[in-house]
């Protein structure tokens, strides 16, 4: 039997009730993590996990996280998509977690473009 | 692609994108016949027979954007760089089936990597998809399947940051108690 336990769980879910942050249409940002092949082999699975890190130390209820397939710019890979709502997106490329925190805490938290990494605003497609 | 984790991640990506609403991810370590293997199964919309063909042709893709597909034909370039084996069943409408056969102890297998991290990507990207892992090494086994959370906490998103973590610890605990190594 694993040390963490179904009462854990349920603890977490007394608590994340109690916050009562699951308001829907609570959803400020949406963070896109680019995971095809390229992204994976580029490193997109540690700027995910940084992501969800940064997101659980901010206690953040208003980050909707995704990800999506590759869009054709293998090579700009791990892309990274914010979308502030009622702005345009930012796509970030070659991101790794470092970077990725430092989007979150000032792109994400604070609304600040971090424009060095930045390859393109707007939407793509990605079938 | 350095670890299995990663090839699994990628490869459960093509379940999602065939509209599965379920997965199932087994790994299982066979340490006397020094096999490893992992299957992947899901219910989504399969492949025609002539799709199924093509499937380790890394100049094959049923995406627009780019003319490769590398996902499957890396997997394979990795089980077969232990000696080992990769087999595809699909049946249009019902769903798909990979199963990578690896030696163990090959120098050339590759390290599972961070199975949690992989899991814990996988229900980020898709909250609405179940899935199931299993991991047996020899006569141990541990299991994780999302459903379980969500029956303990059907009023919270299963990506709510700390069920995630929760999920993710539990899961590098559980491969721990059975000794599995990343």
């Amino acid at each position: 039997m694993a040390k963490l336990t179904i009462s854990d769980l349920k603890k977490i879910k007394e608590k994340a009730l109690s916050e009562n942050a699951l308001r829907e249409g609570d959803r400020r940002v949406k963070v896109t993590v680019h995971m095809g092949t390229c992204g994976i082999a580029a490193g997109a699975r540690d700027v995910m996990d940084a992501l969800m890190q940064e997101i659980n130390e901010a206690g953040s209820t208003d980050v909707v996280v995704t990800t999506s397939g590759c869009m054709g710019l293998c090579s700009r890979e791990p892309l990274v998509t914010v979308e502030i709502l009622g702005q345009e997106p930012i796509k970030y490329e070659h991101i790794n977690g470092n970077k990725m925190r430092q989007i979150f805490k000032r792109h994400v938290l604070e609304g600040e473009i971090q424009r060095s990494f930045v390859l393109a605003t707007g939407q793509e497609k990605t079938e | 692609m350095l670890e299995l984790s990663m090839h699994i991640l990628d490869v459960v990506e093509n379940s999602t994108r065939a509209g599965a609403t379920s997965v199932e991810i087994e790994i299982s370590e066979d340490t006397v016949h020094d096999r490893l293997t992992v299957e992947i199964t899901d219910n989504g919309r399969g492949m025609d027979p002539a799709t199924l063909r093509k499937c380790f042709d890394p100049f094959f893709t049923s995406k627009t954007v780019r003319r490769i597909g590398l996902g499957i034909p890396m997997l394979h370039q990795a089980a077969r760089a232990t000696g080992g084996s990769i087999s595809v069943a699909s049946i249009e409408g019902s769903g798909t089936r990979i199963e990578a056969i690896f030696r163990r102890n090959h120098i050339d297998r590759q390290p599972l990597g961070d199975m949690a991290a992989t899991i814990t990507a996988l229900i980020m990207g898709n909250e609405l998809i179940d899935f199931r892992y299993c991991h047996r090494k020899d006569e141990m086994n541990y299991c994780f399947d999302t459903r379980d959370i969500r029956r303990e906490a059907p009023e919270i998103p299963i990506t709510h940051r700390e069920i995630i973590t929760f999920i993710k610890n539990a899961i590098r605990e559980g491969l721990e108690e059975i000794g599995v190594r990343s």
